[in-house]
């Protein structure tokens, strides 16, 4: 799943970066920064973000409304939104 | 008397092709469509479809060779038949500049028919390739865990990790250097564009619109839908320039030895960037008929397809006009270059927030910038003209889209 650097634990952005990984093959796990946008660090474009929005809706069980993309674009922003919106953890 | 399976040109910049794996064995029948075999090209590794209905007699070709443009590639039983152009959707010769490279491969037409190769199929992407070729580590030895069984950047690393590699440099995970991959696409790119430029008579025309009937509609089209089956702004701008496009057949289609053709379909070829640098421009078959939900699906594939280095030879050869936008954080405007051998380019700028004069007022409206490029062989600007304000047209009534 992640790259074998990053601490094996279960926390939320762990999985979060992995389901990234799984709609951007391309991307560098190790490189990911959590604060930083992704489409600064590896152009992430609107393709990514939808897909990424997909993943996470399917994995997560939420609805993401368009307008709450903007919260998706780094590592950091996406686990809090998360935590947020999720029904429970 | 046997009919030849040629390496197709997978566009007017393309001189040669590595055959990696056949898909398809002596006495395999084959219909129009399949795959017959892999080819790498500097575009990545390329499914190359039959044109026609037939069987495989023999292959001439083993996998790891590269053969110019035009080589036989494999011989199919029956009448010899014209060998349709590459792309196979349109009566339109795709690469109107013979191969010079063509006539004769020597000794690969005459070599003996193989075993079927491994069954294993090198997908792999470009960044992985690339990271692949900076760590000295053989794509053949790694196992792909992607989707499709794609290698991936992770699967190189994992693999360059567990090898030993004695002379490997000491900082592996630093980002790959300007990667050899990217060498030929970088090649592939600058002969495209260097023809373009020196044999198309651009003409440049650009026109702003208020982007905001578009916007709103599509934002209500999406509340209503699950994630899942959003539409990205990106579609409507295909599919606005597709229908204006099958309006206006000057602008859709090809310039070959005998001048423009144009063409009854439009094969909207889609710039699509590479992370880390590269482009391919790929096309959507038929994008004017097709509904924003099914457009949305095929762009996601092939955007998909092109990033995992898998994409097919009718997909590469049969763009009849392209679009590119460089997206919500793009610039303005963008000036685009033509690819041979079609005769126009659409740009779309980034969609931004912008004063705009409305029956008198100046009110913030988020604006587009449509450009066009197109051959100044084929059309005067005033065609052009027309041509974009009927992409505006379109865009200023999504719901018709």
């Amino acid at each position: 799943m992640t790259d074998p650097a990053t601490p094996a634990a279960s926390s939320l952005e762990s999985r979060i970066l992995a389901l990234l990984c799984e709609v951007a093959p391309d991307v560098d796990p190790a490189a990911v920064r959590a604060d930083r946008d992704f489409r600064d660090q590896f152009d992430f474009d609107s393709m990514d973000l939808f897909n990424f929005a997909v993943a996470l809706h399917r994995r997560f069980g939420i609805d993401i409304p368009e307008r709450d993309y903007r919260n998706l674009t780094s590592l950091s922003k996406c686990a809090a939104y998360l935590q947020r919106v999720r029904p429970t953890p | 008397m046997s009919r030849e399976f040629l390496m197709p040109s997978l566009g007017a910049d393309m001189e040669a092709g590595t055959l990696v794996q056949w898909r398809v064995q002596p006495g395999s029948r084959v219909r129009r469509g399949d795959v017959v075999a892999l080819v790498e090209t500097e575009k990545g590794i390329i499914d190359i479809e039959s044109f026609e209905d037939g069987v495989v007699e023999r292959l001439s070709v083993q996998p790891g060779t590269r053969v110019p443009v035009g080589t036989a590639l494999a011989f199919f039983e029956g009448e010899a038949s014209a060998v349709p152009p590459a792309g196979g959707a349109q009566p339109v010769q795709v690469a109107p500049e013979p191969a010079p490279a063509l006539a004769k491969a020597p000794g690969v037409p005459t070599m003996p028919p193989r075993e079927p190769p491994p069954a294993r199929a090198l997908r792999v992407s470009p960044a992985a390739r690339a990271r692949a070729s900076a760590l000295g580590v053989d794509v053949a030895t790694v196992q792909g865990t992607g989707p499709h069984g794609v290698i991936t950047l992770q699967d190189v690393e994992r693999t360059a990790a567990s090898v030993s590699a004695p002379a490997r440099p000491a900082a592996p995970a630093a980002p790959a250097q300007p990667a050899v991959a990217r060498v030929g696409m970088r090649n592939a790119i600058a002969a495209s564009m260097s023809r373009s430029k020196r044999e198309i008579p651009h003409y440049y025309l650009q026109l702003a619109m208020d982007f905001d009937p578009a916007a709103r509609w599509l934002e209500t089209f999406n509340e209503s839908r699950p994630v899942p089956e959003r539409v990205l702004t990106a579609v409507l701008l295909i599919k606005a320039a597709a229908l204006a496009a099958a309006e206006k057949p000057g602008f859709n289609g090809y310039f070959g030895a005998s001048g423009f053709t144009p063409s009854a379909s439009v094969h909207m070829g889609v710039a699509i960037a590479l992370r880390g640098g590269g482009l391919v421009a790929p096309a959507i078959l038929d994008a004017d008929r097709k509904p924003l939900p099914v457009l949305m699906h095929e762009l996601q594939d092939l955007v998909g397809r092109v990033r995992a280095g898998h994409m097919r030879s009718s997909e590469i050869s049969s763009a009849t006009l392209t679009v590119t936008s460089l997206g919500d954080e793009g610039t303005d405007v963008i000036y685009p270059v033509i690819y041979p051998p079609q005769v126009a380019i659409v740009g779309f700028g980034a969609v931004l927030e912008r004063p705009w004069v409305v029956e008198g007022r100046i009110e913030v409206r988020p604006v587009l910038n449509l450009t066009l490029a197109a051959d100044h062989r084929v059309t005067d600007g005033r065609q052009g003209a027309q041509f974009l304000a009927r992409i505006r047209d379109w865009l200023t009534r999504p719901a018709e889209l």
